[in-house]
């Protein structure tokens, strides 16, 4: 019970937090001609670089754990290393990294509410603001179902995504 | 004339463990000829070596009089005209067999996907698989599955096939209906260099042995003098010790 709660508070929190609060309160403070001053648009931004890095190496475990010896069957074929990647081992990686990658998706879901560190109103602080005026606490159970709405459906997709893959493989006997 | 492949001095070596010490092959035109010796002797690298998929140390090997070593060679092209059979089938899983045997033509020699499929349909219908066309690596026994990575490395229309104990990792009862494929092969002409542990099968189709020992060829010849007459103490040696496993 201790370490989910120990990896999910520690993982990528600080590097985000960190991130928002520099770009987003940073730049804009900087008054640079030229460049957007939205903290929204900086917040995105520190949340798209947090992100893209942790994908990125999900998708390097992903290409690494394709056994070699499908990348010597594809080269001893002639193809090329660009079109063994394309056509051999990416998508093969692709496959084994939905789990993982859905993952960060409702990681990074959670994490939006880090930009309201740096100004931005987003769906959770929004209803704070509403529970201190009208102290009903019912607005945070909107914000609960608000963030359902959204990974329910991703959850779903994604397992759909890996029973299609399987259930093609295994009734192509039938066909 | 000048021989389809020849080995010339091949080292080859991993880290500090040389698997190969000077090793001198050739294969005649539409012959074939069979590596023999135990796990670990260097067949699986030499193979490897000739389809470029390990560089060489030192040595040279010539396919056609034209050397494959050499620096300036496009290994793709050299790759094209050579097949390779691996032990373990390395089919790919994502792939239905048509799509497995038609990606080499389509992609490395740019044939239209029409084109290739016909004649993709045409190879598997030859080697009894023409009904397996649109099933996947994993729904198929692993026979079928090392000849339908046989017909997707013939759908390269390669001059010479090589194939790494291919079938090693099958049931006995599988065996034979990959050995007939490679015998079907041997009766239309194709160069094959072999490494196997089935030395009936070496001694029925090849038209000469090596033996390989510890990184080195220690005897070669035709099959009926290293299988009845083996002149080196370690040929001898593991001929017998094949005998007593009741592989002969």
């Amino acid at each position: 019970m201790l370490s989910p709660l120990r990896t999910s508070s520690m993982r990528g929190w600080v590097v985000a937090l960190t991130l928002i609060s520099l770009l987003a309160l940073g730049v804009p403070g900087l008054q640079l001609s030229g460049v957007p001053a939205s903290s929204v648009f900086w917040a995105t931004t520190a949340l798209i670089l947090v992100y893209s890095a942790y994908v990125a190496e999900v998708y390097r475990a992903g290409i690494e754990s394709v056994h070699p010896s499908q990348e010597a069957a594809a080269r001893s074929l002639g193809l090329s290393r660009l079109q063994t990647l394309r056509y051999v081992i990416v998508p093969q990686a692709v496959r084994r990294v939905i789990p993982p990658l859905l993952n960060d998706f409702i990681g990074l879901q959670k994490d939006t509410a880090l930009v309201a560190f740096a100004g931005p109103v987003e769906a959770l602080r929004q209803a704070g603001i509403f529970e201190a005026a009208n102290f009903n606490f019912t607005p945070y159970v909107c914000a609960a179902v608000l963030f359902l709405a959204l990974t329910i459906p991703l959850t779903r997709t994604a397992d759909w995504l890996i029973d299609r893959d399987r259930r093609k493989r295994a009734a192509s006997g039938v066909a | 004339m000048t021989a389809a492949i020849s080995i010339e001095g091949v080292h080859k070596s991993f880290g500090k463990v040389m698997v190969l010490k000077g090793v001198d092959v050739e294969v005649p035109e539409s012959n074939a000829v069979c590596l023999i010796g135990a796990s670990g002797s260097g067949k699986s690298t030499l193979l490897r070596c000739v389809n470029l998929l390990e560089p060489v140390d030192s040595g040279r090997i010539l396919v056609h009089g034209d050397d494959i070593t050499s620096y300036e060679v496009d290994a793709n092209r050299v790759r094209r005209r050579i097949g390779i059979v691996f032990q373990a089938f390395n089919l790919f899983p994502h792939m239905n067999v048509l799509e497995n045997v038609t990606l080499g033509p389509r992609k490395a020699l740019k044939t239209p996907k029409r084109d290739a499929e016909a004649r993709a349909t045409e190879l598997l219908a030859r080697f009894g698989l023409a009904d397996k066309r649109n099933e996947y690596p994993d729904r198929l026994s692993g026979g079928q599955q090392q000849r339908v990575a046989i017909v997707r490395a013939l759908a390269m229309e390669p001059d010479i096939m090589l194939f790494d104990e291919v079938t090693s990792a099958l049931d006995p009862e599988l065996v034979g209906e990959v050995l007939g494929v490679i015998r079907d092969l041997a009766q239309t002409g194709m160069t094959m260099l072999i490494a196997t542990h089935e030395m009936g099968f070496a001694r029925e189709i090849a038209d000469h042995v090596c033996f390989l020992d510890q990184g080195r060829i220690l005897e070669q010849g035709p099959p009926e003098r290293i299988f009845t007459a083996p002149e080196e103490p370690r040929t001898q040696e593991f001929l017998r010790r094949i005998i007593e496993a009741g592989r002969m």
